[in-house]
C-alpha cells in the first residue's frame, strides 16, 4: 500500500515537471513565433495566428506532418530551431503539426511509430542518434508516410528518405578557418576549445581546424575540450594564461566557451577583438556573441543554421506538385560574421536567443 | 624510562594524526603539491597585475584552484550534511544551481532578458533564488524522509527535470546581465586582489562552523544518520532533521548559482555546473566522511573540494588530453577513495605504530 | 528407530563464541502431531531449529529422519528441504508480486520450458485438497497475510515434506486468520505431517498442540503430553521456577505506601497503539515501582512504548497528576517527564558510532532545544559525572559507545535518561544479556530512585527480578492485561498462575 502511494506520488511530481517543461515550450515557443516575426518580417500577426485557431480546428485539407526534434531546452540554438519549426508549421500555413520532444533515440522512434500509426503525411525527424532508424523508416515507406530529416543524417539506406536538410559542420569549421587564414597573421597561437567531444559539431568543426594546423603548419598551444561549457572553457585558458604561454588566436566551437575564454583574458588584462592581441572566434551566433562582434570585442562568429523550415517546406512543395527533387542532402547556407562587416540588421536577424 | 615513554607519546600523535580524518585529503593535497614541485616550480608563482577593469588582482594556478574550488567547497558543505543524515546524496545539485542561477537573472533582469539597469537589487534576487532553491531541496527532502525513497533516486527527479525547470523560468531566453557590479560575485571587488569566491566560501565555511558550534545540527545529524530509531526514542525526528540538511544544501546551491551566474553575467542551463555533483559527492568521499550517513567532518569534506580543483587544474595545467581527462581524474579518484577507506586507514595507523616500535627497538 | 517417529534429534550440542546455545537437547517429533516448541528468549528454540533446518552446522550430536538409513547430512537449507525438512518463517518469504501458482513453483521446475496451464491446474488442486481460499491466477499481495502464510506452508507440503516447521506464523495473524491456519494445521496432522509448532501463545498451543517440548537456558527441559501438562506447570518449567518455591521471596518484597489524595503520576484509560495490543488501563502513583509482566510477546512492551508514544497511539487517554496530556511522539512524553529506556539496546538504544558523551547528553539535548546545546566543557563534565555515578567502564567519555560492553552500554543509556530527571521511568528489560554485578546494580538502582520519589515502571523476562522490586505487576497474556497482582498475591505461584490463566 505504502508503495502504492510512493509511486503514485512520484508519478504526479514526474507528471508536474512534465507538464513544467511542457509549458516552458509551449510559452516559449510563443515568444520565439514573435520573434521569429519579427525577424523574418512575414506577414502574419501573433492575432492572426489566434483567430485561425479559434476559426477552424479540422484537418480537412491541411498537410498532416509528425515533427521530432530534440528537447527544445538543450540550447539556445534548439530552441530557436523548434521556434522556427513551430512558427512555419501553422493551420493557416497548410499545415496540421504534431510536435514529440525527446533527447533519447529509443523514446523518439516510439514517437515516429505513434505519428506513422496517425496517418501524417509527413515524418520530420531531428534524430538523437544516428543509429538504430531502419526499421521505423521502413514502416513508414510501407504506411506511405514521406520522411523528410533534418538537422542530422541518419545511418539509414538513402531511399528510406526523401531528403535531409543538414548544417555541413565541416563547411561551417572551414568558412571559420578560411576567415582566419584572410587574416595574415604574422603568426598562429591557437587556444582551440573544442566541445563535447563526439558530438557532430566537434568534428566538424575541430577537423577543419586540426586540416589547417596541418597544412599551414599553424602551432596549437592547447587543445582542450571544455564540453560546451563556459567555466571549464575559462579554466581551460586561465591554465594557459598561467604558465605564462604565448597565444593569439581564441578558436571555440561555441559562443558559451568563447565567453569563458574571454573572462579569462579579461582577468589577465589581455586585449582581445578587432585589432587586439588576441582574435576571438565563436560559433552558433547567440544574439549576445553577435552583439559582442558588432562591439569588436570578439572577432568571428560562425552561424549553424536553426532557420530550417523554409528549407522543409520548400521540399515538401515540391513533393507535392509532384517534382523530383534534385538531391538528397539539402546543405543550408550557413555565413559566418566578421567583427569588421556586422551590421546590427545581422544581429536582429540572425542571432538567435 | 623517560625516553620508553617519549616514544610511546610520539606514536600515539602519530596515530592520531593518521586517524584525523583531515589525513587523507592532506596527503592527497601534498601528493598533488609535491608533484607540481618536481615537474614545474612555476605552478606556485602568483603575479599581481592589472585586469581589464584596471583593478590589480592576484593571478596564478593556486588563484585558479582558490577560485574555481570554493563553488565546490560551498557545495561540499551541504552535500556532506545530506550524506550524514540520510545516508544517500543529492545527484540533482548542478540542476538545482540551473534552477537558482535561472531564478536570479529572471528577478534582476524582468521581463526584459537584456535590461539596461538592473529590475531589482542583486540581494533581493538572491534571497528569492535562494528560498526557490531552499524549496526545491525541502521537496527532494521531503521524498527522502517521508517516502523513504533512495536519495539518489529521489534526486534523479530534479536531475532530470531541472534544466528543463531553469530555461522555462526565463520562458527559455537568455538573459544578459550588463550591470558591473554584478560580475563582483563570480570575479574581483574593485581593489580587492583576491577572487571574491574564496571570500564567499570563506564566509559560508564561518557561517557553517558557527551553527555548528551555536546549534544542535552535529549531533541530530549524526544521531539520525547512524540510528534513526534511537534518535526517534530521543525525541528527535528524522523525518524534520533530513528535510533540514537538504534544505541547508539548498541555501549552497543558491550561492553557487549566484558565482556561476555571475562569472559569466549569463547562463546556459543545459551545461551550467554540470557534472558538479559529481565533484562534490567524491569531495564528500574524498574527507572521509562514510558515504552511508553517520558521523562527519565538515573539514575534510571542504579540503576534499579543494583538492578536487587541485587535481582538475593540475590536468589542465599539463594539457592531459581532452578526451582523457575524465579517465585520469577518475583514476587518480579511486585511488584517494580507496586510500581513504576506514580500512585502509586503519591498516596505516597500524604500519605506522609498528615502525615506531621498530624505530623504538 | 521407533515406530512412527518422523525426526529424531539426540544430544545436540550447539556454541558460539561465549555462549553454549544447545547443550545435549533430544527431540522427537512424530508422524501426524503438531509438536509444540516452547521456551523464553534465549533458551535455544531457534537455534535447534536453525541447526535442524541446516543454516548452522551442530558441534555435537545427531540427526536421524524416517526413512534414512544412520545419521541424516544436513549441512545446508538445500539439505533439509531435500531431505523433507520446511521451514515457514513469520515472515512471508514469497514474492509478494507474483501470482500464487508463480509462488507455488517458483525455483522448483528444471529447464526452460513452463507449462503454465497445467501449474495452474496443479495449485488449483493443492489449494482445494487444502481449504485454502486462493485462486492459482490471483496476485499473493492482494491475498490476506493469513492466506499467505497458508500458502507458503502448502508451498512447503507440496515439496513432499514429512517435518513441517511454523516458526511464529501466528503472530501478525488476527483471531479469525489464526483459526483457517489450525484447520490447515489439523488437515496436515491427518496427512500424516509431523508439525514443529513454535510460538508465544499459550492459547494456541493447547488448543491445537499434541505434546510440548520445553527448552530453558540452552538445556532440555523435558518432553510432554499435552494433556499430562497443566498450562501452570508449563509456564513454571519455561520460567524455570517450582510452582510451590516462594521461600526467600517474601521478605525482599516490596512494600508501597500510597499517600492519600495525591493524583497519580500517570493515568492511561483504553489506551491502544497500533501494535497489535488490545486497549488497557495502566496508572502509576509517585514513587511507586510496578511492573508488566507476561510471556514473551505477550505486549508487554508494546504497553509502555504505547505510553511513551513510542508507536503510533490509535486510542485512548493519558492523563499525568490529573491533568490530560497528549502524547502522540516520544518527544511529547520526554516533556511530560517520561523516560524510556527501550528494549532492544541495540536497535532503539545506542547511537553506535557516537561518543559516549554523546550518548549521554543526547536526549536532555533535544528537550533543551537545537539552538541551545552543550558546550564541549559542560558535556564533558555531566559525562563524567554520570560515569562515575554508574561505574560506567569506558576508557574516556569519547570512546564511541558501540566499543562498549553490554552492560556499560545499558548503563549508559541508563545515565541518558537519568540526565533528563524524569518524574517516571519506563525500564523495559534493563538487565537483558548483561552480567549479574550490572544487574544487581540496576534493580538497587531502580529502588533507590523510588525511594527519592521517581514512579518506575519495570519491566524484566526474569521474574525474580520483578518481584523483588516491583510493588504492583500488571500480568499479560496474549496482547491483553489479564491481572493485576499486589502484596500477598506477589508470588510466583500467583504470578504463573496468571500468566497461564485458562483453568482456575
Amino acid at each position: 500500500m505504502k508503495k502504492k502511494i510512493i509511486s503514485m506520488v512520484l508519478t504526479a511530481c514526474l507528471c508536474f515537471s512534465l507538464t513544467a517543461c511542457g509549458g516552458g515550450s509551449e510559452e516559449a515557443s510563443s515568444t520565439g513565433t514573435a520573434a521569429q516575426e519579427d525577424s523574418a518580417d512575414s506577414g502574419d500577426t501573433a492575432e492572426g495566428a489566434d483567430d485561425a485557431a479559434q476559426e477552424d480546428s479540422t484537418s480537412g485539407g491541411l498537410i498532416k506532418v509528425g515533427i521530432i526534434n530534440n528537447d527544445p531546452n538543450e540550447s539556445g540554438y534548439r530552441t530557436a530551431n523548434d521556434a522556427d519549426l513551430k512558427a512555419n508549421f501553422t493551420e493557416e500555413n497548410g499545415y496540421d503539426a504534431q510536435f514529440a520532444y525527446s533527447k533519447k533515440n529509443d523514446e523518439q522512434i516510439s514517437s515516429a511509430q505513434k505519428f506513422i500509426q496517425d496517418g501524417v503525411d509527413y515524418l520530420l525527424i531531428s534524430a538523437a542518434d544516428t543509429a538504430g532508424w531502419d526499421s521505423v523508416l521502413q514502416d513508414a515507406q510501407d504506411q506511405g508516410t514521406r520522411v523528410i530529416l533534418f538537422d542530422r543524417v541518419i545511418d539509414a539506406d538513402e531511399s528510406l528518405y526523401e531528403a535531409a536538410i543538414v548544417s555541413d559542420m565541416e563547411k561551417e569549421g572551414e568558412t571559420a578557418v578560411n576567415w582566419l587564414k584572410d587574416q595574415g597573421l604574422d603568426e598562429y597561437n591557437i587556444i582551440h576549445l573544442q566541445g563535447q567531444m563526439g558530438t557532430a559539431a566537434q568534428i566538424g568543426r575541430s577537423a577543419a581546424l586540426d586540416k589547417a594546423v596541418e597544412d599551414e603548419g599553424w602551432n596549437i598551444v592547447t587543445q582542450q575540450t571544455g564540453d560546451w561549457n563556459a567555466d571549464n572553457a575559462q579554466q581551460i585558458v586561465q591554465s594557459v594564461i598561467d604558465s605564462k604561454d604565448s597565444f593569439n588566436v581564441i578558436y571555440a566551437e561555441n559562443d558559451d566557451m568563447a565567453k569563458g575564454a574571454v573572462a579569462a583574458l579579461d582577468k589577465a588584462n589581455i586585449s582581445h577583438g578587432v585589432d587586439k592581441d588576441v582574435i576571438i572566434m565563436g560559433f552558433d551566433c547567440n544574439k549576445w556573441a553577435l552583439e559582442e562582434l558588432f562591439n569588436k570585442n570578439w572577432n568571428y562568429d560562425g552561424q549553424c543554421n536553426p532557420f530550417q523550415s523554409e528549407y522543409i517546406m520548400d521540399v515538401i512543395d515540391k513533393l507535392e506538385n509532384g517534382e523530383a527533387l534534385t538531391e538528397k542532402k539539402i546543405i543550408m547556407e550557413e555565413k559566418g560574421f566578421d567583427a569588421s562587416t556586422i551590421t546590427q540588421e545581422d544581429v536582429d536577424q540572425y542571432g538567435i536567443g | 624510562m623517560s625516553k620508553d615513554r617519549k616514544t610511546s607519546t610520539g606514536s600515539g600523535i602519530l596515530t592520531k594524526i593518521v586517524r584525523n580524518q583531515c589525513f587523507i585529503p592532506l596527503i592527497a593535497l601534498l601528493l598533488l603539491v609535491a608533484f607540481n614541485l618536481i615537474a614545474d616550480p612555476g605552478f606556485f608563482k602568483i603575479t599581481l597585475a592589472d585586469n581589464s577593469a584596471g583593478n590589480p588582482v592576484l593571478s596564478g594556478f593556486l588563484v585558479t584552484i582558490l577560485d574555481s574550488g570554493s563553488e565546490l567547497a560551498i557545495l561540499a558543505i551541504g552535500m556532506t550534511l545530506v550524506t550524514a543524515a540520510s545516508g544517500g546524496q543529492d545527484i540533482s545539485v548542478g540542476a538545482a544551481v540551473a534552477i537558482a542561477g535561472s531564478v536570479l537573472l529572471r528577478v534582476l533582469c524582468g521581463s526584459n532578458s537584456r535590461p539596461e539597469t538592473l529590475q531589482a537589487p542583486i540581494i533581493v534576487a538572491f534571497l528569492v533564488s535562494c528560498l526557490v532553491a531552499m524549496l526545491f531541496g525541502a521537496f527532494n527532502g521531503v521524498l527522502v524522509a517521508y517516502f523513504n525513497i533512495q536519495p539518489m533516486i529521489a534526486t534523479l527527479i530534479l536531475y532530470t527535470a531541472g534544466r528543463s525547470i531553469a530555461a522555462w523560468v526565463n520562458n527559455n531566453e537568455l538573459p544578459v546581465i550588463s550591470e558591473p557590479s554584478f560580475k563582483y560575485f563570480g570575479e574581483f571587488i574593485p581593489g580587492i586582489p583576491i577572487p571574491t569566491p574564496f571570500f564567499i566560501a570563506v564566509a559560508c565555511m564561518i557561517v557553517i562552523g558557527l551553527v555548528l558550534k551555536f546549534t544542535d545540527l552535529r549531533l541530530y545529524t549524526e544521531a539520525v544518520g547512524i540510528n534513526q530509531d534511537s534518535a526517534r526514542l530521543n525525541g528527535l525526528d528524522p523525518k524534520v532533521v533530513k528535510v533540514l540538511s537538504f534544505v541547508i544544501l539548498g541555501v549552497c546551491v543558491a550561492v553557487v548559482g549566484l558565482i556561476k551566474v555571475s562569472r559569466i553575467s549569463t547562463i546556459n542551463y543545459s551545461v551550467i555546473a554540470k557534472d558538479i555533483e559529481m565533484d562534490a559527492i567524491l569531495a564528500v568521499a574524498l574527507g572521509g566522511n562514510a558515504l552511508s550517513g553517520g558521523k562527519f567532518n565538515m573539514a575534510a569534506s571542504i579540503i576534499g573540494a579543494y583538492v578536487i580543483q587541485f587535481l582538475t587544474t593540475t590536468l589542465y595545467k599539463f594539457h592531459v588530453q581532452s578526451d582523457a581527462l575524465p579517465a585520469y581524474k577518475a583514476v587518480v579518484v579511486i585511488i584517494l577513495v580507496v586510500l581513504s577507506a576506514p580500512k585502509v586507514r586503519e591498516w596505516l595507523a597500524g604500519l605506522s605504530k609498528r615502525s615506531m616500535k621498530k624505530e623504538a627497538v | 528407530m521407533k515406530e512412527n517417529v518422523v525426526l529424531e534429534m539426540r544430544n545436540i550440542h550447539k556454541s558460539f563464541p561465549g555462549v553454549r546455545a544447545l547443550q545435549g537437547v533430544d527431540f522427537t517429533l512424530r508422524k501426524g502431531e503438531i509438536h509444540a516448541l516452547m521456551g523464553e528468549n534465549g533458551a535455544g528454540k531457534s537455534t535447534l531449529i536453525k541447526v535442524l533446518t541446516g543454516v548452522y552446522g551442530k558441534d555435537e550430536g545427531a540427526i536421524h529422519l524416517d526413512g534414512c538409513e544412520g545419521a541424516a547430512a544436513i549441512h545446508s537449507p538445500q539439505d533439509a528441504q531435500k531431505l523433507g525438512i520446511s521451514t515457514v518463517y513469520q515472515e512471508i518469504t514469497l514474492c509478494p508480486n507474483l501470482s500464487v501458482a508463480e509462488n507455488m513453483f517458483i525455483g522448483r521446475t528444471r529447464g526452460v520450458g513452463q507449462n503454465w496451464k497445467k501449474v495452474n491446474a496443479d495449485t488449483d488442486k493443492i489449494l482445494r485438497s487444502l481449504d485454502i481460499p486462493a485462486k492459482p491466477t490471483q496476485q499473493l499481495e492482494s491475498c490476506s497475510i493469513a492466506v499467505q502464510q497458508m500458502i507458503a506452508i502448502a508451498r512447503a507440503v507440496d515439496m513432499e515434506c514429512k517435518v513441517l516447521i511454523l516458526d511464529e506464523p501466528t503472530s501478525s495473524l488476527d483471531e479469525q486468520e489464526v483459526e483457517k491456519l489450525f484447520g490447515l494445521m489439523r488437515n496436515l496432522r491427518e496427512k500424516g505431517v509431523g508439525i514443529v509448532f513454535v510460538t508465544h501463545f499459550l492459547d494456541q498451543v493447547y488448543e491445537v498442540c499434541d505434546r510440548i517440548t520445553v527448552m530453558r537456558d540452552g538445556q532440555l527441559v523435558g518432553e510432554y503430553a499435552i494433556k499430562d501438562l497443566p498450562r501452570v506447570q508449563l509456564v513454571s518449567k519455561m520460567l524455570g521456577k517450582e510452582l510451590d518455591d516462594m521461600s526467600d521471596i517474601k521478605d525482599e518484597q516490596q512494600e508501597y505506601e500510597k499517600e492519600e489524595g495525591i493524583p497519580p503520576v500517570l493515568e492511561a484509560e483504553g489506551l491502544v497503539s497500533d501494535a497489535g495490543i488490545k486497549p488497557f488501563d495502566f496508572h502509576i502513583d509517585k514513587g511507586e515501582v510496578n511492573g508488566f509482566t507476561g510471556l514473551l510477546g505477550s505486549g508487554r512492551s508494546e504497553c509502555v512504548r504505547a505510553i511513551f508514544g513510542a508507536d503510533r497511539v490509535t486510542g485512548g487517554t493519558v492523563k499525568m497528576k490529573g491533568k490530560p496530556v497528549k502524547i502522540n511522539r516520544p518527544l511529547d512524553a520526554m516533556k511530560n517527564g517520561i523516560a524510556y529506556l527501550p528494549e532492544d539496546r541495540k536497535m532503539d538504544g545506542i547511537v553506535g558510532d557516537l561518543s559516549v558523551r554523546d550518548n549521554i547528553i543526547l536526549a536532555q539535548q533535544v528537550l533543551r532545544g537545537f539552538f541551545k546545546p552543550f558546550s564541549k566543557a559542560e558535556a564533558n563534565k555531566i559525562a563524567d559525572e554520570y560515569i562515575k555515578l554508574l561505574s560506567i567502564k569506558t576508557a574516556s567519555a569519547d570512546t564511541p559507545i558501540r566499543s562498549l560492553s553490554g552492560g556499560n552500554q545499558q548503563k549508559v543509556i541508563l545515565a541518558r535518561w537519568l540526565f533528563t530527571h524524569p518524574e517516571y521511568l519506563i525500564l523495559d528489560e534493563p538487565t537483558r544479556g548483561i552480567d549479574v554485578g550490572t544487574k544487581v546494580d540496576i534493580q538497587k538502582l531502580v529502588l533507590k530512585l523510588a525511594s527519592e520519589g521517581m514512579s518506575v515502571t519495570f519491566i524484566s523476562s526474569e521474574l525474580d527480578e520483578m518481584l523483588r522490586t516491583c510493588s504492583r505487576l500488571v500480568v499479560m497474556r496474549d496482547r491483553r492485561v489479564v491481572g493485576e497482582l499486589t502484596k500477598e498475591d506477589l508470588n510466583q505461584n500467583k504470578v504463573m498462575n496468571t500468566i497461564a490463566g485458562g483453568e482456575e
